[in-house]
C-alpha cells in the first residue's frame, strides 16, 4: 500500500545555471561602469544611443533571426513612436499630462505598438521576398506622408522637446547626460531581459517554427499569419520603446526618423552582429553607432567599406559576428583552439595588410575625388600619401598584392587546420553519445 | 588654414584655447576654432565639401587681415544630412573645446543644433557656443524657434518672398502664375508667402495653379507642366531644389513651355548644367548676390575657380566671418557671450553693401537680388559650372523692403 | 478635362510606364528564374546610364544605346557568378542582403568614377526637339510634325504642348525589347531552355543542361535590361547618383502589384501606374471634396481637416506604394500573380 504521508524530505536536483547570472551580471556591470570609463560629451551620448541601438536591434532581429522576416521599413515604428513620445513630453512641460519623464519612452511603445497593430495586418499576410516589400512601399509611404503633413510631424524642423521637466525625482532632473544615460541602460537591460524571455514563450517558439517550416506549422494546428502578426506587434512595441529613449536623449525628433536609411542600417547591423544568435545584434548595435559616429569621421569612404564589410559578411560568414564568436568558443570548448591560435593570428597579421594597401588605394581615389584643392597629400594611419604620385600608389598597390598572396597562403592553411579540428571535435562528441 | 579631423592635435589646440579663453586676455593673435557640421558624404557631399571649401577659402582670405586681427580655423564634421548625427557632432565640437558652430544645410539639422546650443548655454555656463546658420531658411528659426545664441546669415524664405513678389508686380509679362512645390515644410512656406504677399501687393496677379509634390520622388514633371499649359500660366513660381528642379526646367522645355520661372535654388546643385542645354522661357532667381557684384565677389570667385576648379556661390561665408570679426574687435574678446552681446543689433559692411543683424531675432538685413540666367557677356564675364552663362543682375532689391516681422520673444543672457 | 490635355496626359503617362516597364520586365525575370529580388536592379540602370555617358562623350550616343546594355549585362552576370552563387545555398534572404549591399557599394563606385554632380547627358542631335505638336485652338484640335508652327503664338487660347522626339523613341525602344524577349523566350533554343529551368531546374540539369550557366545568362540578361532602361532614362531624364534611389522603390511596388513572377503582370502594372500617375497629377481633387459631394461640411476646423483635403495631385507620385498596400489586402496574389514569394 501507498504510504499517504509520506514525511520523507524529497529533493529536487535543479543545476543552478551559473553561466546565465554571470553573462547578465557582467551585462549589467558593463553598462554600470560604462560611463566612468569613457567620460567626455560625446563619448556619453554615444553610450546612451548604443543603449538605444541595442533595443532597436534586438527589436528588429525579432523578425529577422527569429522570425526570418526581412523588414526593409522598421525604423517607422521606432520613428512614429519618437514622435508620440515628444509630442507627449511637450504636454507634460505644458503641465497638461502628469507623466514622469522616465515614463515618457513607455507611451513610445505603446505608439509604436499601435502602429504595429494597424499595419501589421497587412504586411504580415505575405512572408519572404513579398513580405520584404511590402515593408518596403509602407516605410516610403509613411516618411512621404510624415513631410505631408507638419502639424503632427513638425515640417523640416522637427518637434522639439525639453527633457528638464516636471518635478524632479530624487534630485534627478535628466539634464546631466550621464543621468539619461542611466535611465536608458535601465530600460536596455529590461528589454533586453523580456525579449529573451519572449524567445523561450511558446509564441516566441512558433515563431522560430514558422520561420523553420511554415507549412508544418499549419498542419501543427497554428496560423502562421497570427503568428507573424503577434510577434510584429512585439516588435513594434521594443521598436517603439528604442524611438522614445532617442526622442529624450536628442530632444528632438526630425523626419528623418522613419526614412529609408534609417532603415536599412538596423538591417545591416543587426545582420553584420549576427541575426542567428539573441546577443548578435548587441553586437551589431554597438557596431551601429561606432560606424555611424565614428567612421564617417576618420574617412570619407566609410559608405564603401560599409557595403563591402557587409557584402564579405554576407558571402562568407552569414551568421554574422556572433556565429564566428560562437564557432570559436564551441572549439575552445573542446580545446582544441591552441593549435589554430597561430594561423588566427598570421590571419589577421596578412588580413591588415591587404586592407593597409586597399584602404591606401581607396583613401587616394576619395582624396583625388573630393578633396583635391587641399593639395595631393593625405594622412593615412600616419603616414603621408601623395595621391598623384607613383610611389604612393606603386608602394600601396604592392602591399596590396603581397598582401593578398601571403593571405591566400594562410588562409589555405587555416581551412585545412579548421577542416581538421572540426573533424577532430565530431570524433570526439561521437565518442561523447557513445560513452552515454 | 589645413583641414584638421585627427582628434589628438585638435585637443591640444583645443586645451590652449580654452586656456587663452579662460584668462580672458585681448584677442588679438588668438585662433579661433570653428566648427563646420554640415553633410559631407552621402547624396549632398558635393554641396557640403564645396561650402566646406568655401569657408576655407574665406578663412584664409580673412587671416591675412580682419579687424580683429585673430585668426580663424575651420574643423568640419560630416553630419550625413541628419539631424540627430549634428547633435553627435555638436557634442564632439564641445568635446573639442570649440565654442563657434557653422551650419546651413537642412532646416533640420539647423533647429537640431539652434535647440541643442541653447540648451547647452542654459545648462553649462561658462561654456557657451554660438551657432551662425548661413544657409537653412525656414522663418521658424527667428520667429517662433529663435534663440539669442543663433545668427542667421541667409535671407529668410519670407524675405527673399518678399523681394521676389516687389520685383514681379512691376513686370507686365506675370499675369496668371503657376506655383509649385515640394511637399514639405519649405516648399509650403513658399507657396504660402507667395499666395500672402502677393495679395497684398497686387492682387489682380491670377494664381491659375498650386502644386505639391513629394520630395524627391517625381521622376517625371511633363503631366505638371501639361497642366501648367492647360491653366494658360505665364510665370511659375517655386522653390524647389535639386533634381526637382533640374526635372521641371527640362520637362518645361521639352514640352514647349515658354514661361519665366522665378526660383530660390536655380544657382547651385546639378540645375545650371541641365539649364545650359536650353530653357523655354526665363529664368530668375532670387537670392542674396550674384557672379557680377563688384569687389570681393568678382575677385574672390575668380580665385577660388583657379584653385578648386568649383564655383563659389556660399558668398554668406564672407558675411559670416565679416560678422564674427567685427564683433570680436567690438567685444575685444573671443569669449561668445561678449562676441554675441556684440554681434545683436551689429551693422557692418557685407560684400554687396551695408547690413545689419537684427537685434530682435537676429536675422541678417541684407539687400537681395532678382537675377536671370543669361549668357556670359564682356560685363559679366564669370562662366557658372563651366558652362558660359552666368546669373545676371535684373534688379537689386534694398534690405528695407524684403524686410519681415518677426515674433521672436528673444531671452537674453542676463535678462 | 480638354481633348489635347487628356492626349497628352495619356501619352506622357504611356512613354512613363513603358521604361518603368522596362526596368520591371529585367527585374521580374530575373526574380521568376532565381527567386531572389534583385536590390541592385536600379543600380545597374545607374551604372547604365553612366557607362552610355561615357561612351557618348568619345564615340557619340548610339555607340553607347549600342555597347552599354551589353558591358551592364556582363557586369551583372560576373555578380551572379563570383558572389550571389556562393550565397545561393544560404537561402532567399541572404541573396536579397547581399544585393542590397551590392546597391550600396555601386552607389559609392559611381560616385568616386563620375563624381557626385549631375551630367550633361543628352540626347543625339537628331533626336532633340519634338516629334510632333498637339495644336489646340479654341474650337478645334490639330496635330502638326516637328516644331509647333506659327499659329501658336499669334492665335490667343492656342495651346500647343510638344511631344519629345527622344520621349517616342524611348518608348519605341520599350516596345522592341518587350517584343524581342519575348520572341527570345518562346522561338530560341535557349528561351525554351530558361523557360524549362523556370519551372523544374531539376529536370533540365538531369537532361544535361548547364543550369547555373542558363542562370549567370539570365542574371546578365535582366541587368543588361536594366542598363538599356538606363540609357534612355539617363539621357530623358537627369543623370546624377540619386537616380537609383528614385526609380528603385516603385519598381518593386510594380513588380508586386503586377505579380510577382508575372511578365504580362508587369506590364500591366507598369503602363498601369504610369497612366495613373499622369491623370493623377491633372486633378485636383480631394476627399474632402467627395465628403462634400456627398452632403457633408468638411471646413479647417474639422478633426484631420489635413488628410481630407491632401489633393490626387499631392500624392500622384506616392500611389504606387498606396495601391501596393490595397492590392495587398484585396488580391494578395497581385494582378496576375504567378509564383508566390
Amino acid at each position: 500500500m501507498v504510504a499517504q504521508n509520506d514525511s520523507r524530505p524529497t529533493y529536487r536536483f535543479k543545476p543552478y545555471n551559473v553561466g546565465r547570472w554571470v553573462i547578465w551580471g557582467l551585462y549589467a556591470l558593463v553598462m554600470l561602469i560604462a560611463p566612468l570609463i569613457w567620460t567626455s560629451s560625446l563619448s556619453l551620448t554615444m553610450l546612451t544611443q548604443v543603449g538605444i541601438a541595442i533595443i532597436g536591434c534586438l527589436a528588429f532581429n525579432m523578425l529577422l533571426g527569429q522570425g526570418g522576416m526581412l523588414s526593409f521599413g522598421h525604423a517607422v515604428y521606432s520613428g512614429l513612436g519618437s514622435y508620440l513620445a515628444i509630442h507627449t513630453l511637450n504636454l507634460v512641460s505644458e503641465g497638461r499630462l502628469g507623466l514622469p519623464v522616465s515614463l515618457v519612452p513607455l507611451v513610445g511603445g505603446l505608439g509604436g505598438m499601435a502602429f504595429a497593430v494597424l499595419l501589421g495586418f497587412v504586411t504580415t499576410k505575405k512572408a519572404g521576398t513579398p513580405f520584404a516589400m511590402i515593408t518596403l512601399g509602407v516605410g516610403e509611404l509613411v516618411w512621404a506622408m510624415s513631410l505631408m503633413f507638419p502639424g503632427f510631424f513638425g515640417g523640416e524642423g522637427g518637434v522639439s522637446g525639453n527633457r528638464v521637466t516636471g518635478a524632479p525625482v530624487l534630485g534627478i532632473t535628466f539634464g546631466p547626460q550621464v543621468q539619461l544615460y542611466y535611465l536608458i541602460a535601465l530600460y536596455t537591460f529590461i528589454c533586453t531581459a523580456l525579449m529573451f524571455a519572449f524567445t523561450r514563450t511558446p509564441l516566441g517558439r512558433m515563431l522560430n517554427a514558422v520561420r523553420d517550416n511554415p507549412e508544418r506549422v499549419e498542419f501543427v494546428g497554428y496560423n502562421t499569419q497570427y503568428v507573424r502578426y503577434f510577434a510584429f506587434i512585439a516588435s513594434g512595441f521594443f521598436m517603439g520603446i528604442a524611438g522614445g529613449l532617442a526622442a529624450l536623449n536628442f530632444e528632438i525628433v526630425t523626419a528623418e526618423v522613419v526614412n529609408a536609411v534609417r532603415s536599412g542600417a538596423f538591417l545591416l547591423f543587426t545582420f553584420l552582429g549576427g541575426a542567428v544568435f539573441f546577443f548578435g545584434p548587441i553586437i551589431g548595435a554597438v557596431l551601429m553607432v561606432l560606424a555611424l559616429v565614428l567612421l564617417s569621421e576618420l574617412t570619407q569612404a566609410w559608405l564603401l567599406y560599409l557595403g563591402l564589410v557587409f557584402t564579405f559578411m554576407v558571402m562568407f560568414a552569414p551568421g554574422g559576428i556572433s556565429s564566428l564568436i560562437m564557432m570559436n568558443l564551441r572549439v575552445a570548448s573542446f580545446g582544441k583552439l591552441r593549435p589554430i591560435w597561430g594561423s588566427y593570428v598570421a590571419l589577421l597579421g596578412t588580413g591588415a595588410t591587404v586592407l593597409a594597401g586597399a584602404g591606401a588605394m581607396i583613401e587616394m581615389v576619395y582624396h583625388l575625388q573630393l578633396n583635391e584643392a587641399l593639395g595631393p597629400e593625405l594622412k593615412f594611419m600616419g603616414a603621408t600619401l601623395n595621391a598623384k604620385g607613383f610611389d604612393s600608389w606603386f608602394g600601396a598597390a604592392f602591399v596590396l598584392v603581397v598582401g593578398i598572396g601571403l593571405f591566400e597562403i594562410v588562409r589555405r592553411h587555416f581551412v585545412r587546420q579548421w577542416g581538421q579540428v572540426q573533424e577532430e571535435i565530431e570524433k570526439e562528441i561521437k565518442k561523447r553519445e557513445a560513452l552515454i | 588654414m589645413t583641414l584638421n579631423r585627427t582628434w589628438r592635435t585638435t585637443a591640444l589646440a583645443a586645451a590652449a584655447i580654452t586656456a587663452f579663453c579662460g584668462a580672458a586676455l585681448a584677442q588679438s593673435g588668438q585662433t579661433v576654432k570653428i566648427a563646420f557640421i554640415d553633410p559631407l558624404s552621402g547624396p549632398f557631399a558635393n554641396i557640403g565639401q564645396n561650402q566646406l571649401k568655401s569657408w576655407q577659402f574665406s578663412a584664409e582670405q580673412f587671416n591675412k587681415k580682419n579687424a580683429a586681427g585673430v585668426k580663424f580655423e575651420f574643423v568640419a564634421f560630416d553630419n550625413k544630412a541628419s539631424p540627430q548625427e549634428s547633435l553627435n557632432n555638436l557634442k564632439a565640437a564641445i568635446d573639442q573645446g570649440i565654442r563657434y558652430v557653422v551650419q546651413g544645410n537642412g532646416s533640420g539639422a539647423a533647429a537640431a543644433i539652434s535647440d541643442a546650443v541653447t540648451k547647452h548655454n542654459e545648462r553649462n555656463p561658462g561654456k557657451e557656443v554660438v551657432y551662425i546658420n548661413y544657409a537653412a531658411v525656414d522663418p521658424d528659426l527667428t520667429n517662433s524657434k529663435c534663440s539669442f545664441w543663433h545668427f542667421r546669415i541667409d535671407a529668410d524664405t519670407s524675405m527673399k518672398m518678399e523681394a521676389l513678389t516687389s520685383y514681379m508686380k512691376d513686370q507686365p509679362t506675370v499675369k496668371n502664375v503657376y506655383l509649385i512645390n515640394q511637399n514639405y515644410s519649405h516648399g509650403m512656406q513658399v507657396s504660402r508667402y507667395f499666395k500672402e504677399t502677393m495679395a497684398r501687393k497686387k492682387p489682380e496677379v491670377k494664381i491659375v495653379g498650386d502644386d505639391l509634390h513629394p520630395l524627391g520622388q517625381v521622376k517625371d514633371f511633363a503631366p505638371f507642366v501639361a497642366k501648367m499649359k492647360a491653366a494658360g500660366a505665364d510665370s511659375i513660381v517655386t522653390g524647389n531644389w535639386g533634381q526637382d528642379l533640374t526635372l521641371l526646367i527640362k520637362a518645361a522645355k521639352d514640352a514647349g513651355l515658354n514661361a519665366d520661372f522665378y526660383t530660390y535654388y536655380a544657382v547651385t546643385g546639378g540645375v545650371p548644367t541641365a539649364m545650359a542645354a536650353g530653357v523655354g522661357g526665363k529664368v530668375r532667381v532670387v537670392a542674396v548676390g550674384h557672379n557680377s557684384i563688384p569687389g570681393t565677389v568678382i575677385k574672390w570667385q575668380d580665385e577660388f575657380k583657379k584653385k578648386f576648379n568649383d564655383d563659389w556661390y556660399t558668398l554668406q561665408t564672407y558675411n559670416s566671418i565679416q560678422m564674427l570679426s567685427e564683433g570680436m574687435a567690438r567685444a575685444k574678446s573671443v569669449d561668445p557671450v561678449k562676441v554675441a552681446t556684440a554681434m545683436s543689433g551689429m551693422k557692418f559692411m557685407g560684400f554687396a553693401g551695408e547690413v545689419q543683424m537684427r537685434k530682435a531675432d537676429h536675422q541678417l538685413q541684407q539687400p537681395l537680388f532678382i537675377t536671370e540666367w543669361s549668357k556670359a557677356n564682356a560685363k559679366n564675364p564669370y562662366s557658372v559650372e563651366n558652362t558660359g552663362f552666368n546669373f545676371q543682375e535684373v534688379k537689386a532689391i534694398p534690405a528695407y523692403v524684403s524686410s519681415t516681422p518677426t515674433s521672436c520673444q528673444m531671452k537674453r543672457p542676463g535678462a | 478635362m480638354d481633348l489635347s490635355f487628356f492626349l497628352i496626359s495619356l501619352l506622357n503617362g504611356l512613354s512613363a510606364g513603358l521604361l518603368l516597364f522596362m526596368l520591371a520586365s529585367g527585374l521580374t525575370l530575373i526574380f521568376s528564374m532565381m527567386g531572389v529580388l534583385n536590390f541592385a536592379h536600379a543600380s545597374f540602370y545607374m551604372v547604365g546610364a553612366y557607362v552610355a555617358y561615357t561612351i557618348t562623350q568619345v564615340v557619340g550616343f548610339w555607340w553607347g544605346l549600342l555597347l552599354a546594355p551589353p558591358l551592364v549585362g556582363l557586369l551583372g552576370a560576373a555578380f551572379e557568378r563570383f558572389a550571389l552563387r556562393r550565397v545561393h545555398k544560404f537561402g532567399h534572404v541572404p541573396e536579397l542582403l547581399i544585393t542590397f549591399g551590392l546597391s550600396y557599394i555601386i552607389l559609392e563606385l559611381v560616385g568616386l568614377i563620375w563624381g557626385r554632380q549631375a551630367l550633361n547627358f543628352l540626347p543625339p542631335e537628331a533626336l532633340r526637339g519634338p516629334l510632333f505638336t498637339i495644336v489646340e485652338l479654341p474650337g478645334s484640335l490639330g496635330f502638326e510634325w516637328g516644331t509647333p508652327p506659327d499659329i501658336c503664338k499669334t492665335v490667343a487660347g492656342a495651346v500647343c504642348t510638344q511631344f519629345p522626339a527622344f520621349r517616342a523613341f524611348g518608348m519605341a525602344v520599350a516596345v522592341l525589347m518587350l517584343v524581342a524577349v519575348w520572341l527570345l523566350l518562346t522561338r530560341t533554343r535557349i528561351g525554351l531552355i530558361i523557360q524549362a529551368a523556370l519551372t523544374h531546374p531539376d529536370a533540365v540539369e538531369s537532361l544535361g543542361h548547364n543550369v547555373p550557366r542558363v542562370f549567370m545568362l539570365v542574371f546578365g540578361g535582366g541587368s543588361a535590361l536594366a542598363g538599356l532602361a538606363g540609357v534612355i532614362g539617363g539621357a530623358l531624364r537627369v543623370t546624377e547618383p540619386s537616380m537609383a534611389l528614385a526609380v528603385g522603390a516603385v519598381v518593386f511596388a510594380v513588380i508586386v502589384i503586377g505579380g510577382m513572377g508575372s511578365l504580362k503582370g508587369a506590364f500591366v502594372a507598369s503602363v498601369g501606374l504610369g497612366v495613373i500617375e499622369s491623370f493623377a497629377v491633372g486633378s485636383d481633387r480631394s476627399i474632402a471634396d467627395g465628403l462634400m459631394a456627398v452632403g457633408m461640411a468638411v471646413t479647417p476646423e474639422t478633426l484631420g481637416y489635413a488628410v481630407w483635403s491632401v489633393k490626387v495631385s499631392q500624392i500622384a507620385a506616392i500611389l504606387p506604394y498606396l495601391l501596393l498596400v490595397l492590392i495587398l489586402i484585396f488580391r494578395p496574389k497581385g494582378l496576375f500573380g504567378t509564383r508566390e514569394g
